[in-house]
């Protein structure tokens, strides 16, 4: 593999991957450094701070839950899916960016993946576990909820009901959770070998060496690992595709009118990869800017995810465009009169407008080359997306659900402030987590980043031909 | 108790160490053509061709993947076969109680979490690892395998091995050093 294009300048002005200069101790020193330091940067313990304020919020707000029961939220019939669903779907679709960067990017042989991949992984499994808090709180008795969720032998005799879209949800979120945690422990162990062979006080050796299981950089290792590397990328693949596909059939496979579309699936996977690098996008510029990675995390990296924003922010627009054209097309009176209510007078009008203006006016400030490459314009659009996100989910389950077939049944839904405070404490927990794992994992993958170097590149002599 | 007797057998080996992965490719080229066969090489970072310059040939990794897909993919279906067909079927919305398709879905997703499982814990198992203690690391330079170095091992354990004969064919590889490793 000719890696040379990493450190050079491209003649059509494409910044590189890696700013040059650096050698395979400069990339280890300067990448470990950021744990193994005794000068935690004072802007850390600012994040970890609003990040903890917000986790007591959560724990808080999930006490009085379990001391009350669901009666706290605003959900009420006929909008008895609110928060809860529009949170999980929210933090799920955020999710699908880590693992896209993480294997798609690297079955497709993009190299600048390598900077970002370690913490947009982190970022996957921190925001499936907020995910994961809102159905088990959602059904009211978490301590019951394995009876509910999981198929095991019990005193009634009964099974999960698994010609429901719900139970596969269990089972595909579940899955990916766990082939998350796996594929991101295989990545992080021989940064964590480097951990424990540079660390200096034997405690943290040992810590270290303990989670590092003895790796020792053999090449009959290596060349296993790879091989698994490889195959987890390839499942994880196919994997995250049937994730938010899974999560829209508990949408479309019903026949309220808004959701039975088969547009669902690939318009919720493009909105889960946009929400999902609108998030990487949030996160790596201030953890560039807090730990000064801008060698490493460079306006090639910010630019690319800004063109994947873009993108997937424009099939997410077509998803619009089909939901209209469906609707309309159907013929059906329901579907129709959804519609209207949905975008003119329903009980929600600002919602939609917002909408639009987030997800679709905003992101195309990204066409320009200039505002791709102004951090703060990048930082800015990125947060109208992950608003527009939880807009959409809005629009999608409380428009459809507050108005269906019979006017009689028609009621608004108002968010009570537990609502408000839950949702706050699951970005507390994602903050406090992710702060967390910048201070004692390597947030960018070492071992992977000494292989974007010149030097790296071998040449084949005898057999099997270059690479 | 005699411990004089047995320090020369307590050589785990000889190890060289290299600056570039180039050179410890090429290195390990030499050494398999030389005739040795239980040498390993380390490197900080994967190597292309460095596992078949040593002379690996095992490819168990996918097979595994392949067996726990397999059994992913049985035991989904299976599951819901058996607990709605057979163990308790229930008339739900009038639907077939072998809704082969409804079972779709969970039938996927056990066959990627068998199969995800089956490469991870198949690369560490066929690793050894968890390895707790090994000889290399008795070398001093040896941390520097993780960070930035190069090194190539010859056991004592080869048939091939002559403490005097095998350090001399690793300094005519044009090593940094040529270290004595301890067992």
């Amino acid at each position: 593999m000719d890696v040379s294009h990493n450190t050079k300048q491209d003649p059509l002005g494409a910044v590189p991957v890696i700013t040059p200069g650096y050698s395979y101790s400069g990339i280890t020193d300067k990448l470990s450094a950021l744990v193994l330091t005794h000068n935690t940067p004072a802007a850390w313990f600012a994040f970890m701070g609003v990040g903890l304020v917000l986790l007591m919020c959560l724990l808080m707000s999930l006490t009085y839950l379990l001391f009350k029961g669901v009666g706290i939220w605003g959900n009420q019939v006929p909008v008895a899916w609110a928060f809860p669903i529009i949170n999980f779907v929210w933090w799920i679709g955020i999710g699908h960016a880590g693992t896209l960067i993480s294997a798609i990017l690297l079955l497709f042989k993009q190299d600048w993946r390598t900077s970002i991949n370690r913490f947009a992984e982190a970022m996957t499994l921190f925001a499936v576990a907020c995910a994961m808090i809102f159905p088990i709180f959602h059904t009211g008795r978490p301590w019951l909820a394995v009876y509910w969720l999981l198929p095991y032998p019990n005193v009634m005799g009964l099974w999960p009901n698994f010609r429901s879209p719900l139970i596969w949800d269990v089972f595909a979120v579940s899955t990916y959770g766990s082939v998350s945690l796996l594929f991101w422990y295989i990545g992080l162990i021989p940064d964590l070998a480097t951990f424990r062979d540079k660390a200096e006080k034997p405690l943290i050796k040992k810590l270290y060496g303990v989670l590092a299981m003895g790796w020792r950089g053999s090449a009959r290792h290596w060349y296993r690992y790879e091989t698994a590397y490889l195959i987890l990328a390839g499942l994880s693949t196919p994997l995250v595709l049937s994730v938010h596909t899974v999560v829209s059939f508990d949408f479309s496979v019903s026949n309220l009118p808004g959701w039975h579309a088969t547009i669902f699936p690939p318009y919720f996977v493009a909105g889960a990869v946009y929400a999902g690098f609108a998030m990487v996008l949030t996160l790596a510029i201030p953890l560039r800017a807090i730990y000064k990675l801008h060698d490493f995390i460079t306006m090639r990296h910010l630019e690319n995810m800004a063109k994947v924003t873009l993108v997937t922010g424009l099939i997410v627009v077509y998803g619009y465009a089909c939901e209209l054209f469906f609707g309309w097309y159907s013929g059906s009176l329901y579907e129709r009169e959804m519609l209207r209510l949905r975008i003119f007078d329903g009980f929600y009008p600002w919602a939609y407008p917002a909408l639009l203006l987030c997800n679709f006016i905003v992101p195309q400030l990204l066409w320009v080359k200039k505002y791709r490459r102004n951090i703060a314009v990048l930082f800015t659009v990125a947060m109208f997306v992950n608003v527009g996100m939880w807009l959409e989910r809005f629009v999608i389950i409380v428009t459809s659900l507050s108005s269906d077939f019979l006017t009689s049944s028609w009621a608004s839904f108002s968010p009570t402030r537990w609502d408000f405070l839950t949702f706050a404490g699951t970005i507390g927990l994602f903050v406090t987590l992710f702060f967390l794992f910048v201070r004692v994992l390597p947030a960018i993958s070492i071992f992977e980043m000494r292989t974007l170097l010149p030097e790296a590149a071998t040449k084949q002599t005898p057999e099997g031909g270059s690479h | 108790m005699d411990h004089q007797a047995q320090s020369s057998s307590q050589v785990y080996g000889l190890m060289a160490e290299f600056d570039s992965a180039q050179a410890l490719l090429e290195a390990a080229q030499k050494v398999r053509g030389a005739g040795y066969t239980r040498t390993d090489a380390y490197s900080p970072m994967p190597i292309h061709g460095l596992a078949e310059a040593l002379g690996m040939t095992e490819r168990k990794v996918a097979p595994f993947v392949l067996a726990g897909g397999l059994i992913g993919c049985m035991t989904g279906y299976g599951l819901q076969f058996w607990t709605s067909v057979i163990d308790y079927p229930m008339n739900i919305g009038g639907r077939p109680f072998h809704s082969w398709v409804s079972f779709i879905p969970v039938t996927f997703e056990l066959t990627i979490l068998f199969a995800a499982f089956s490469a991870g814990i198949s690369m560490i198992v066929l690793n050894g690892l968890p390895q707790p203690y090994h000889p290399v690391f008795n070398a001093k330079r040896f941390s520097t395998a993780s960070q930035s170095s190069f090194f190539l091992a010859i056991e004592a354990a080869d048939p091939k091995f002559d403490a005097g004969q095998t350090a001399a064919f690793l300094a005519s590889l044009h090593p940094r050093e040529v270290v004595s490793v301890d067992e």
